[in-house]
């Protein structure tokens, strides 16, 4: 297994984390928008550093790329320049129950790194093991379209239900409405 | 004098990649910042030609000085943000726009490799595993600038433009992602290299023509799409809709000033020279040297007996010409279009997109399967 390089390792993480925190505290919510980009590119960047290129190249044109483009889409497009939430605003309560969820997760997550072994054991796909069958790009295709290859379909079609859920929840109102002669002839001309 | 030597060779031996790449990454930086006056000039002298005019024909011959004119103009020009922008963000912008274009052509071969000293080098920035997936997942980053800029404006039409510009790259980045999945799936490999490598064969032979393996001749339908899809991309008419001064005055760039604006249009102008070399690299054999030229080669390495290592930067230096004038003529076409083609409507622009590229990229996808299934290709 191949030792990662713990100065771009902490680089990554800390701008993932510093970015994370921007994203949160940001009013603006474009900024907080542009803050979640980041923190996706530096995951890129960790799994780079991992040697997942691949992983690395997939999270940035689908993240990064398109999913937060959409994202900036629907802000910009609702442009609320008012934050969504305030923090010093909410009950006290709420407060309360919020620290009390942070701790838990906190202790939960001490508790699963103390308990996990220092050294994680290589499974197959060690780096050598994956050059030597000709690259991430290959061996992950290569899987994908074999072994894992009922899953990947699957996931697809789930995909393609979300789709068309979305499309019919989208189109139910418009559907039902009585659609006047002139309408149809300025939907025709709109074509 | 001699230990100077020998401490050279011996950081040469130790170092060579790191300073090749190193080398290399300036040179392509540097190139590409040259090809913007270039490209500019091209596109106001192209124009003129085509409407009868003159163009720039004042500075320097043919008027070519024109963009360090236009350049040091911009530099020196007064910068005053307006006040209802968002600073930042509105600084940020044609950055953002910028460096995504810029860090594209990394992974683009212009020209084989060639060893000197026990050492190869391969004429190509970073030779990345995951090859092409890289460039678009790059230049998917280019839209944040101009929704940025759109939005940091705070101007009406500056946020028109971006909200089109981002609706139409996402349109067509489907497209012009799946125009090259029949490309992959002929030469089954994603690494730009390789696949201009398997671009040198032969495809059939004609007679006395030979005709090579080259992407265009294998996918002409993934070809056109593609190249559909790139001028979307790249904003280019007859797709610039996020810029239609007739509507929406200037897009997102409406409200910038001197350097930054110009910063925009060296971003355009890089991405298109990206567009341009990809589409010569996937589609028309990249660096592969043109008809004719390995012949003169040969001529001239028997005429003038040179040695090896003379006749491979020969080589080198064809091919690289070959890449050159083929890009050349791709970014010429797209002012040959922009000068001969109107402006979509918008609504013309997302039915192309949706229902006309998109279903044709799928199919062009399936037919190339079946192909290869019965071993056609």
């Amino acid at each position: 297994m191949t030792a990662i390089n713990p100065i771009a390792f902490y680089l990554f993480a800390g701008v993932a984390l510093a970015f994370s925190v921007m994203t949160v505290l940001r009013k603006n919510p474009v900024s907080s928008a542009f803050s979640l980009v980041m923190v996706f590119f530096s995951f890129a960047g960790i799994y780079a550093i991992l040697g997942a290129h691949l992983i690395a190249t997939l999270q940035v044109l689908v993240y990064a790329g398109a999913i937060m483009v959409l994202f900036v889409f629907v802000v910009m497009l609702l442009n609320s320049d008012s934050p969504s939430f305030d923090f010093r605003r909410t009950p006290a309560l709420f407060r309360v129950a919020a620290g009390l969820v942070c701790a838990a997760l906190f202790v939960l997550f001490v508790r699963v790194f103390k308990n996990s072994p220092p050294v994680l054991t290589p499974g197959a796909f060690t780096a050598e093991a994956v050059d030597a069958a000709g690259g991430n790009t290959r061996v992950i295709s290569e899987l994908m379209f074999s072994e894992y290859v009922l899953p990947f379909e699957l996931t697809s079609v789930l995909l393609l239900a979300a789709i068309v859920g979305a499309v019919a929840l989208a189109k139910r109102h418009s559907v039902a409405k009585p659609v006047s002669k002139k309408g149809v002839a300025h939907v025709a001309a709109t074509r | 004098m001699e230990t100077i030597l020998s401490t050279l060779n011996g950081l040469w031996a130790s170092n060579a990649n790191l300073i090749t790449t190193a080398v290399m990454a300036v040179v392509v930086a540097v190139s590409l910042l040259q090809v913007v006056p270039l490209m500019v000039w091209l596109e106001r002298r192209g124009s003129a030609v085509m409407q009868k005019r003159h163009g720039p024909n004042r500075l320097g011959p043919l008027g070519l000085f024109q963009g360090i004119a236009d350049g040091i103009k911009a530099v020196f020009k007064e910068d005053n943000p307006p006040a209802h922008v968002h600073k930042f963000f509105y600084r940020l912008a044609p950055v953002v726009c910028l460096i995504p274009a810029y860090m594209t052509f990394a992974v683009i071969p212009f020209a084989s490799s060639i060893t000197i000293g026990g050492h190869t080098i391969n004429f190509q920035v970073a030779d990345l595993n995951v090859g092409f997936l890289y460039i678009f997942s790059i230049a998917s980053l280019g839209v944040y600038g101009i929704i940025m800029a759109g939005w940091s404006s705070n101007n009406k039409y500056s946020l028109l433009g971006s909200l089109r510009s981002s609706a139409q790259m996402i349109s067509y980045e489907l497209s012009l992602g799946l125009s090259v999945i029949g490309i992959l799936m002929i030469f089954s490999s994603v690494k730009l290299g390789d696949i201009v490598r398997q671009q040198g064969e032969l495809l059939v032979q004609l007679g006395p023509i030979a005709i090579p393996k080259w992407g265009f001749f294998v996918q002409p339908l993934g070809f056109l799409i593609f190249l559909v899809s790139a001028y979307a991309e790249t904003n280019r008419l007859p797709f610039d809709l996020p810029e239609g001064e007739s509507e929406i005055v200037a897009g997102y760039h409406l409200e910038y000033g001197s350097m930054h604006f110009a910063l925009f249009m060296m971003a355009e102008y890089i991405n298109m020279t990206v567009a341009a070399a990809l589409t010569v690299t996937l589609f028309f054999g990249g660096w592969q040297m043109l008809p004719g030229l390995p012949q003169l080669h040969q001529l001239i390495i028997e005429q003038f007996q040179l040695v090896a290592l003379a006749g491979d930067g020969l080589r080198v230096l064809f091919e690289f010409g070959s890449f050159a004038a083929k890009t050349a003529f791709f970014l010429w076409l797209f002012v040959w279009v922009r000068w001969s083609l109107p402006r979509f409507r918008y609504d013309q622009l997302m039915d192309l997109g949706w229902r006309v590229m998109l279903p044709l990229s799928l199919v062009n996808i399936f037919v190339t399967g079946i192909l290869i299934y019965y071993k056609v290709v």
